[in-house]
């Protein structure tokens, strides 16, 4: 009877997860346009990817760029005005709060990314400004991490902050000493998750740069360049093996993020 | 006092943050000479319906009407493929016991994390050999066999809320799983369901990336892929209708906003929906 409920979900999951990851795995050890049966090509495209694609080596400088910048830069803003906004009580935070999610709900949008293409049109034409109007438009919509920032400030109990008080710890101190410890799990998971996302970024880097990554490649992130590959060129294998590459680089991060955790997420109870 | 202050800075820190969806609205209703005249200036002269005029004609030689139509067709079946196939397979991890609950159910919390490059393009590849490229099946599809596992995972947390002795009670009545879920279950997990709905709406109405790869001709083209016709357009002159669909396309998105605010920001604030 359970798998009457899971149905839908197990032929996803099989359909359109499992089989296809392993059909990708292979594609990728292989030289396939769409319309020839693909062709064993060993280690090949792995080894052009690394060995004689510059291009391909600018993508990654390209997204390692921009994840570097935009998701440090999210995360302070989003903490920054947590900090800000749990100062103020009932209805005032209840407005700010939503109003600064706004943008996280309407910044993935080709609409407003059009728009950010305008605003700064002069930046937008030069290679050395160019990724940093795209780490601006995804830095403007910390609000998601912001609300999830809140949330955890607020289940830090007041007695803390009472008890540093009369020790005489200043307001810099209290943040150091407390604010930051008790909210430790709730930054390594904001963290890991806007990690996740800004390796995967597309949409923004598509249309700010007109859809090819330019002016001279400063904006051809990964998944851009992965798309011209594989949906442009039909270049099926080549593209698969930048998919698993990414996968592969995405978990290494994550793990070493985990790695570090240990050294500076503290869980209150265990102790 | 110092409440004042801050009230203040978030005040200045608001209209900075504003600036940019402010500055759209007021670009899609500006004369394109005033506005190449003053670009980013937040009032730059006169007012005119002009470019959502060209908006409404579209682009590419389809009507603005069209890209609507099919963005709310991909949107609607992604928000009904979502809350059905997600709730199935989160009652049988939250409230049925079976052998493989464990393991299945942590391979679902794995596949969230997974970037959907590395199934994309077998995927592509299967729809194209059954003719189904420049349909919307394949962008509907995956949400009917439940491959946003996140939301199976935030209505498993619900469900798994909904106090036992409902199932008992239920049982004794006669009520077998299917009942249950239906009239037990599902009436309770309305929080959660609208939630899901509600994302899924945003995220499927934003979504570019499986659009452009899986539509190709413009009479199915939808809002996200009608505004991309102007991305290669670098001449000034449609800056009226491109602005114009670019705030209609944002409409849907501000409404749902003013209307579910508080459960999207509970939704963000419980489970860390990214947004």
């Amino acid at each position: 009877m359970p798998y009457l409920f899971l149905t839908p979900w197990l032929l996803g999951a099989i359909g359109l997860t499992v089989a296809p990851m392993v059909v990708s795995l292979y594609l990728s050890f292989t030289d396939y346009d769409l319309f020839n049966e693909p062709h064993w090509v060993g280690f090949d495209n792995y080894a052009k990817l690394f060995g004689d694609d510059p291009r391909y080596l600018d993508s990654v400088v390209v997204t390692l760029k921009y994840v570097v910048w935009s998701v440090p830069s999210k995360l302070l803003l989003a903490l920054a005005v947590a900090l800000l906004l749990n100062s103020l009580r009932g209805k005032g935070q209840a407005f700010f709060r939503s109003a600064f999610y706004a943008p996280s709900l309407l910044g993935a949008s080709v609409g407003l990314a059009l728009a950010w293409r305008a605003i700064f049109d002069t930046w937008v034409d030069t290679p050395d400004y160019a990724l940093i109007t795209i780490v601006l438009l995804s830095a403007w919509q910390f609000g998601a991490p912001m609300v999830i920032f809140l949330a955890g400030l607020q289940q830090i109990p007041r007695d803390l902050f009472d008890a540093a008080a009369v020790d005489g710890a200043g307001w810099w101190r209290r943040l150091w000493s407390i604010t930051l410890p008790m909210l430790s799990p709730v930054l390594f998971f904001n963290l890991v998750l806007e990690t996740i996302h800004a390796f995967q970024a597309f949409t923004q880097a598509f249309v700010v740069s007109g859809g090819r990554g330019g002016p001279a490649d400063s904006t051809l992130f990964y998944t851009l360049y992965l798309y011209e590959r594989g949906f442009t060129e039909f270049r099926m294998g080549y593209a698969s093996a930048m998919a698993w590459v990414l996968l592969v680089a995405i978990a290494v991060v994550t793990a070493v993020l985990f790695r570090t955790s240990r050294y500076w997420v503290f869980y209150g109870d265990e102790r | 006092m110092k409440r004042a202050g801050v009230f203040v800075l978030c005040l200045a820190a608001l209209a900075l943050v504003l600036y940019p969806i402010v500055w759209l609205i007021s670009a899609s209703s500006t004369p394109v000479e005033d506005l190449v005249a003053n670009l980013r200036s937040l009032f730059p002269g006169r007012v005119t319906a002009e470019g959502y005029a060209g908006a409404l004609e579209g682009a590419g030689g389809e009507p603005f009407w069209t890209f609507l139509g099919n963005s709310t067709i991909v949107a609607s079946g992604a928000v009904i493929g979502n809350v059905v196939s997600c709730s199935l397979a989160a009652y049988a991890f939250a409230r049925l016991r079976f052998r493989l609950s464990g393991p299945l159910f942590a391979f679902a919390l794995v596949t969230i994390m997974l970037p959907a490059h590395v199934t994309l393009i077998p995927q592509y590849v299967v729809f194209q050999q059954l003719g189904m490229i420049d349909t919307f099946v394949p962008l509907i599809l995956p949400k009917l066999l439940a491959t946003d596992a996140f939301f199976v995972f935030l209505m498993v947390q619900f469900m798994r809320g909904i106090p036992h002795e409902l199932d008992e009670a239920a049982k004794i009545d006669g009520c077998g799983p299917i009942r249950n879920y239906r009239y037990v279950v599902l009436p309770l997990s309305r929080p959660a369901m609208v939630t899901t709905a509600i994302f899924t709406f945003i995220w499927t109405w934003n979504d570019f990336f499986s659009q452009l790869i899986y539509l190709s001709s413009t009479e199915n083209y939808t809002i996200p892929m009608g505004l991309r016709l102007f991305i290669d357009q670098t001449s000034s002159s449609s800056y009226g209708p491109m602005f114009a669909m670019s705030v209609l396309s944002l409409v849907p998105i501000g409404l749902f906003f003013l209307a579910f605010q508080r459960f999207l920001v509970a939704g963000v604030a419980t489970t860390g929906l990214k947004g």
